[in-house]
């Protein structure tokens, strides 16, 4: 066994700590510096993270790999396990394929108050959380590092945000803590009925089913957990504290959240909250679609009102995360599979519409969508990017967008054995409206600002200028991904589908009839 | 799954049909080429596209003329698998319908060559055919023959299948299905190559004159091969998901032309308006072809789903539904009433792109798709077997809808935007009634007569700068003579003048009405044609008349006109354009400098014409039927067209056997009184448009004086007050009221419960501070203190320091504790 | 010794006891209450060879002697103090000896 199989996952998690405690070391107006070496520490922790995924076996996706199981906290019975299997590999990909680009973004973007060290520091501590809980195996560690994520990002929102960052970053933390808060009790609800001793995720599946667990009780365990993950997601109606958080955060920010730390509750859904308790997701499975119908047509006709390019966008999220859970309230491997590149594909092209976003605000100093305008005849190249990833968010087929909704819409057809295939077959033609909808708001957004000529205002404004060094360098591999996976998306499919396949087959056998 | 070379059989595809894929690749590569050095290429860039498109063109002639020997080797094989079937018989006397049954309950899964390979002991009717030579040669085990009479056919040829050439590679995967993406070769995707490659070369010929010095013409001419390519890929999809998928883009590509002047607004308004109205259609193919999936065992194989659905392996409710949210799909994409107002729209993009996407192919996608899935709507509306289904009474309606609209349009390419609707119309009706072959028919002659009907009206624009008919146009056949007349042999095979291609066509949807379906057939769709055709003839006399006789209405050389419709733009361009004076315009254009009279257009304009204008003459006649009053006609050269491009095999319906819906497919027989009619209806149609343009004749003003006329024509000059409801009230509604409702709603209700919570929070929290912790807590805390301060003081009295005293409460301690003690115990 | 005898010897405890704690809590001479302190010491004597001798045992006895001893140095060291309070104070008189008052 060589220290990548043993070692890698733990190496990677923490080597942006490392980073940071580097940096740590440097007087705090070194700003090159602090640059370089959160640059660094991001390509390394990418490295190791490569070569973790390099050495991974694809043939066998629906196992554990790269297990890692030592003594953690002996009192509670937690252990220090981290492993991955089909499910984490493209959310761990996204999420080291993320930070780098959104650092070199940082280049020469950096919000106000400047002060790149702590920023950068934050970024990494960030890191180390995305990826703890994409690799975390017990639910303790999963727990504490899904928290880990809050604490930068507050800080991230309330200190470089925009003018209302305060409501926002508390709005933030103390919505999603409320939820965490749940989802913890739930936790240790589980441990306590299971007998107290393990957290493990993998035993506590095991152990939830030879046991008889009542079926009130878990329906209750799972509602807790599903407040966790539901506001992470967000699903309406936990929405809320999204648009600001998104809207105030810094364009950095707004692109971590949306990229990865909402998939942080979706995953959380498909690895924690299905294959424990699988007789309660499926009670729960109506409901939640019932939500993410909602959400779908509800993120649109939001969006259509909205009068702020940046928050136009957060609400989409919530429209295309929506997509994401009726994939996964199917409880088929259709749908698991969907939700699954929905994630990446949601990370991908809303992650890129938060980067231009920004760039836009950098140049035009606005975001009002009517002030905006001509972004073609004014920036031509960065009107090309804009159109590309609207037609991507749309869920164009060809491009990554597509294969997140259209294989959701279709499980919901025929949802998994045991859920109401009417009900579902209703959400599958709401489901189906929602994209004519995704297509008005995001060509209208596009026509307000990509078409037409430029406002007066702007027309010789020296500011506005075309797509840099910087921004290349963070959008090209954003760019060709999302065409990639457009086009060849069985190289995600693939990945995902052998632990998806164990998850659907785990839910069946359990709720088996 | 089905390999090329299993699916060929014995028959070997040529090198060209195996390979075809490689036509849409080589646009997609056109594409990402154009628009990755056409900057620096500047008016060459369009170089790139005219040779990857000539060079797909001539692969495609290629592709058809290897079908053709394709086609003629699978007859011939099938001729001597007749004759390997008769000596078998010969030996084995079992009853050959056992046989296939056996066959077919061994493999439910066989595709679509296996489950043609129907054995019937006709070998009287197949002696004739045989051909001796290759009598004992292989016996392909796919290629099998029906040799019957051909009653049901009507034309005498064998029954033989003729397997598509497929190919195909892993998409992505699901469980441990995997799902392909290849290229499915047939009759109709070989025409269609044909087609589409063909104009598709023209129209990029053509447009290096027209939207030459464009600003973005490097863009223009890179979108123009992605189109290709989506289009081209989309003939050739193997499977529903490739085809929704390059449906999706070839709507793409449509909303990047038609916005292709985006910085003005009505233009961008046009373009969001083709994508959205195809997206509401959308949500029916999405839906459909997820019915389909499901119903078919999770599969998205073309050729499976419509082998299962003429097997009646899949519920007819199944099939119904689905057909009925598919025909949503074609309503948006092939323009049929109620979901057409985006094409006339559409006509806001450039004149070339409206003859390439609008006319002649983009839009045809819908009626090319109902062709490809013809098992399903087949079974479905149970079109053999009704007198009247959704498909023929969309198609009916669009028909004479479009007509209607197409009298009061003042702006040319509206005229033809219409015409356009109604043709397809024809096709979509044609489709309905069970003619399928007149259908895919028309498709082909249509492509090629509208084409140069829209270049045409491309031509005449690019010489007087305006699309208005009525003030800027008339007379023009003075200045453009050969424009004029390409333009009016193309508007005569519209018409369906006899022997103008689309004479033939027409007349054969018209005899499909009447001959094909139930009982009480189609009749009611034949009026509807017929009526059509009569609309067709007058308003395309009027377009003439208004545009090439009468007055020079024009208005002065270089100043803009708009027209009196919504469509004000494109001319801005055209003028602007020649004024850019850069060499190559020069050259041709000599108006450049000489602002005088239009004049006929340049060379790269008039040859496309030429060739479609030749084409609308003579592509009638590749289908042209030797039944009926035309029976003397050589069978050899009758048919063609249905003979090559017409599916054999189980995905298709059958000629011979009954479906599950008890129908079978029929060629209807050329009807000389049909044929004679619809001509005089065209005439008819003809004679009065000229009687009330050119002569004045007629009740002119009625509009003004009667009420009930003016209604009529404010109804149709509001277009039936569809986009008053779709822009207006839906759209407007949506964007409007509703979002701002749920913006509303998230802002106050949800936002202020969680805000509400978060202030009750801190409202609570100051209670809590204020009372309880300052108060309570704090209290408890303090007052713990004081009490025992004040239990001191209180204690401290008994501190006498008195030794008695003491004792005197100890005892008496002692005395209750013991009392208790003693009580308890 | 039966129980009526052993009932009358406890009876005589008893009222001893009680005089001496009178004496105790009421009387103010020191002398006094040293004295009472005596008759509770000998009431409890006079239980312990009363119940030794009704069980037969001598350890009763051994206890009181015990106590009878303990008791001389008790009212000995006792007799000092009340002497040594005597002389620095005049008076014998508890109510006036109250330093451990708080």
């Amino acid at each position: 066994m060589d220290f990548i199989q043993d070692w890698g996952l733990t190496a990677m998690v923490f080597a942006p700590l490392a980073g940071v405690a580097i940096m740590m070391l440097f007087p705090k107006d070194a700003d090159d510096t602090h640059k370089v070496l959160a640059l660094l520490t991001s390509l390394v922790t990418a490295a190791i993270g490569i070569a973790v995924l390099a050495d991974f076996d694809y043939d066998d996706t629906g196992s554990l790999q790269f297990l890692r199981d030592n003594e953690w906290i002996n009192v509670i019975n937690s252990r220090f396990i981290l492993g991955i299997d089909g499910l984490s590999v493209p959310l761990i990909a996204l999420t080291l394929l993320i930070t780098p680009l959104v650092i070199a973004y940082s280049w020469n973007h950096f919000p106000e108050p400047h002060n790149p060290k702590a920023f950068l520091s934050l970024i990494l501590v960030l890191h180390t959380g995305m990826l703890g809980t994409f690799v975390a195996q017990d639910l303790i560690l999963f727990f504490v590092f899904f928290e880990v994520v809050l604490l930068p990002m507050y800080f991230m929102i309330g200190v470089w945000g925009g003018p209302e960052r305060q409501y926002a970053s508390i709005k933030f933390f103390l919505y999603t803590l409320f939820g965490s808060a749940l989802m913890l009790l739930s936790f240790l609800a589980l441990f306590f009925l299971t007998g107290g001793e393990t957290f493990s995720m993998v035993e506590l599946a095991e152990r939830v089913q030879g046991m008889d667990i009542a079926r009130t009780t878990q329906l209750i365990v799972f509602g807790g957990m599903f407040m966790g993950f539901a506001i992470k997601v967000p699903m309406f109606p936990f929405h809320t504290w999204l648009p600001d958080a998104h809207t105030q955060a810094p364009t950095q920010g707004s692109v971590i959240l949306a990229a990865v730390l909402l998939k942080l509750g979706t995953y959380g859904f498909i690895r924690v909250a299905l294959p424990i308790l699988p007789e309660a997701a499926q009670s729960w499975a109506p409901w939640i679609g019932g939500l993410a119908v909602i959400g779908i047509i509800y993120g649109a006709l939001g969006c259509l009102a909205q009068t702020d390019m940046k928050r136009l966008i957060a609400f989409s999220s919530v429209a295309h995360m929506g997509y994401t859970m009726l994939g996964i309230s199917t409880l088929t491997d259709f749908g698991l599979n969907a939700a699954v590149f929905g994630m990446v594909a949601h990370g991908l092209i809303t992650g890129m519409l938060f980067f231009i976003a920004g760039s836009v605000k950098e140049r035009y100093h606005t975001l009002e969508i009517k002030r905006l305008g001509g972004l073609l005849v004014s920036a031509p190249r960065l009107g090309w990017i804009l159109g590309f990833c609207t037609m991507a968010s749309l869920g164009l087929p060809g491009l990554a967008g597509f294969w997140g909704e259209f294989p959701a819409i279709l499980a919901a057809y025929q949802p998994a054995e045991g859920l109401p295939v009417e009900l579902f077959r209703g959400y599958m033609v709401v489901a189906a409206i929602g994209t004519v909808l995704a297509a008005g708001y995001l060509l209208w957004l596009y026509q307000r600002t990509a078409f037409g000529t430029v406002k007066d205002e702007f027309v010789d404004d020296p500011n506005i200028h075309d797509v840099n060094g910087p921004e290349w360098i963070a959008w090209t591999p954003l760019l060709a991904l999302i065409l990639i996976l457009g086009v060849y998306p069985n190289l995600l499919f693939k990945v995902s589908d052998g632990s998806i396949v164990n998850v659907a087959s785990q839910i069946a056998a359990a709720t088996g009839n | 799954m089905f390999g090329a070379a299993e699916a060929a059989g014995a028959v070997e595809p040529g090198f060209l049909l195996e390979n075809a894929y490689v036509v849409p690749l080589v646009m997609a590569a056109s594409f990402v080429l154009t628009l990755a050095i056409g900057k620096r290429l500047g008016k060459h860039a369009s170089w790139i596209g005219i040779v990857s498109i000539g060079f797909c063109f001539l692969f495609a002639v290629g592709v058809n003329v290897q079908w053709y020997g394709y086609v003629h080797d699978s007859e011939h094989a099938a001729e001597s698998h007749a004759e390997d079937g008769e000596e078998s018989h010969g030996d084995d006397t079992e009853d050959p319908a056992e046989d296939e049954d056996a066959a077919r309950a061994e493999d439910p899964e066989l595709p679509a060559g296996d489950e043609g390979a129907l054995v019937v002991p006709a070998a009287e009717g197949a002696g004739p055919m045989v051909d001796g030579e290759s009598a004992s040669a292989r016996g392909p085990p796919t290629v099998a023959a029906v040799a019957e009479e051909g009653e049901g056919g009507g034309e005498g040829h064998a029954e033989y299948t003729i397997e598509p050439v497929t190919k195909s590679v892993t998409w992505w995967t699901n469980g441990t299905v995997e799902f392909e993406v290849g290229m499915l070769l047939d009759g109709m995707a070989v025409m269609m190559l044909f087609v589409v490659t063909l104009i598709s070369l023209l129209v990029h010929v053509f447009s290096t004159d027209y939207v030459a010095g464009d600003r973005r013409y490097t863009h223009y001419f890179a979108f123009l091969s992605l189109f290709s390519a989506a289009m081209l890929g989309f003939v050739m999809s193997q499977n529903t998901l490739q085809l929704i998928t390059l449906w999706e883009l070839v709507g793409v590509c449509s909303f990047a032309l038609i916005g292709h002047w985006w910085e003005e607004k009505p233009n961008s308004d046009a373009a969001l308006k083709a994508f959205l109205t195809n997206r509401v259609g959308d949500v029916g193919l999405l839906v459909g072809m997820i019915i389909l999936f499901f119903a078919a065992g999770q599969t998205f194989d073309i050729i499976e789903i419509n082998t299962l659905a003429n097997t009646g392996d899949i519920t007819h409710t199944a099939l119904l539904v689905a057909s009925l949210c598919l025909l949503a799909a074609v309503m948006s994409k092939s323009g049929q009433f109620i979901l057409h107002t985006w094409l006339p729209d559409a006509m806001a993009g450039p004149t070339p792109v409206s003859a390439l996407i609008h006319a002649a192919t983009m839009v045809v996608a819908g009626v090319y798709m109902v062709a490809r899935m013809y098992g399903v709507f087949w079974n479905g509306l149970v079109i053999g077997g009704s007198s009247i289904n959704a498909l023929a009474v969309v198609g009916g309606l669009t028909v004479l809808g479009g007509a209607g609209l197409a009298f009061v349009q003042s702006d040319i390419k509206k005229v033809l935007a219409y015409s356009t609707v109604s043709q397809l119309g024809y096709m979509v009706m044609a489709l309905g009634v069970g003619a399928w072959t007149a259908a895919l028919f028309h498709l082909f002659t249509h492509a090629f007569f509208k084409a140069g009907l829209f270049l045409g009206s491309g031509s005449v624009a690019h010489a007087v700068h305006s699309f208005d008919m009525k003030k800027d146009m008339g007379g023009m056949k003075q200045f453009m003579p050969k424009t004029f007349w390409t333009f009016v042999i193309c508007t005569a095979a519209l018409i369906g003048i006899f022997p103008f291609a689309g004479f033939w066509s027409k007349d054969e949807i018209l005899a499909g009405a009447s001959q094909l379906g139930g009982d009480g057939s189609y009749t009611a769709f034949l009026v509807v044609g017929s009526i059509g055709a009569l609309m067709t003839a007058a308003y395309m006399t009027r377009c003439i008349y208004l545009t090439f006789f009468g007055e020079f209405r024009g208005a002065h050389h270089g100043e803009v006109s708009h027209g009196t419709e919504d469509h004000p733009v494109e001319e801005d361009h055209l003028a602007a354009d020649s004024g850019h004076g850069d060499d190559l315009e020069a050259a041709h254009d000599p108006h450049a400098g000489d602002h005088g009279l239009p004049h006929e257009s340049g060379p790269r304009i008039l040859v496309p014409l030429y060739i479609l204008a030749g084409l609308a003459i003579v592509a009638g006649f590749a289908n042209i039927p030797n039944s009926g009053a035309l029976s003397w006609w050589p069978e050899d050269f009758a048919l063609v067209f249905e003979h090559l491009f017409e599916p054999r095999g189980g995905y298709f319906p059958s000629l011979t056997e009954a479906g599950p819906t008890g129908a079978v497919f029929a060629h209807p027989k050329f009807d000389i009184v049909i044929a004679l009619s619809s001509t005089l209806l065209g005439l008819l149609g003809i004679g009065l448009a000229y009687a009330w343009y050119f002569k004045g004749l007629g009740p002119h003003g009625i509009t003004q004086r009667n009420r009930l006329a003016g209604v009529g024509h404010r109804i149709l000059v509001n277009k039936y007050y569809f986009d008053h409801l779709y822009t207006g009230i839906i759209a407007g509604g949506v964007k409007g009221p509703v979002a701002r409702a749920t913006n509303w709603f998230n802002k106050h209700i949800l936002d202020g419960v969680v805000d509400g919570v978060g202030k009750g929070a801190v409202v609570g929290g100051r209670f809590v501070y204020e009372t309880i912790d300052q108060k309570v807590v704090d209290g408890a805390v303090n007052g713990s203190g004081y009490a025992a301060e004040g239990g001191g003081q209180v204690f401290r009295i008994m501190q006498t320091g008195k030794v008695q005293q003491y004792g005197a409460i100890l005892f008496a301690a002692t005395v209750v504790l013991a009392g208790i003690f003693i009580v308890v115990i | 010794m039966d129980d009526l005898m052993l009932n009358q010897f406890l009876l005589l405890s008893a009222i001893l006891f009680s005089t001496g704690v009178y004496g105790v809590l009421a009387k103010r001479n020191a002398v006094i209450v040293l004295m009472s302190i005596e008759l509770i010491l000998n009431a409890v004597n006079i239980n312990l060879v009363a119940f030794g001798a009704h069980n037969g045992t001598i350890a009763g006895s051994v206890f009181a002697l015990f106590v009878i001893a303990v008791a001389a140095a008790e009212v000995g060291v006792g007799l000092a103090m009340v002497l040594v309070i005597y002389r620095n104070r005049k008076s014998v008189d508890l109510d006036e000896v109250a330093q451990m008052k708080g």
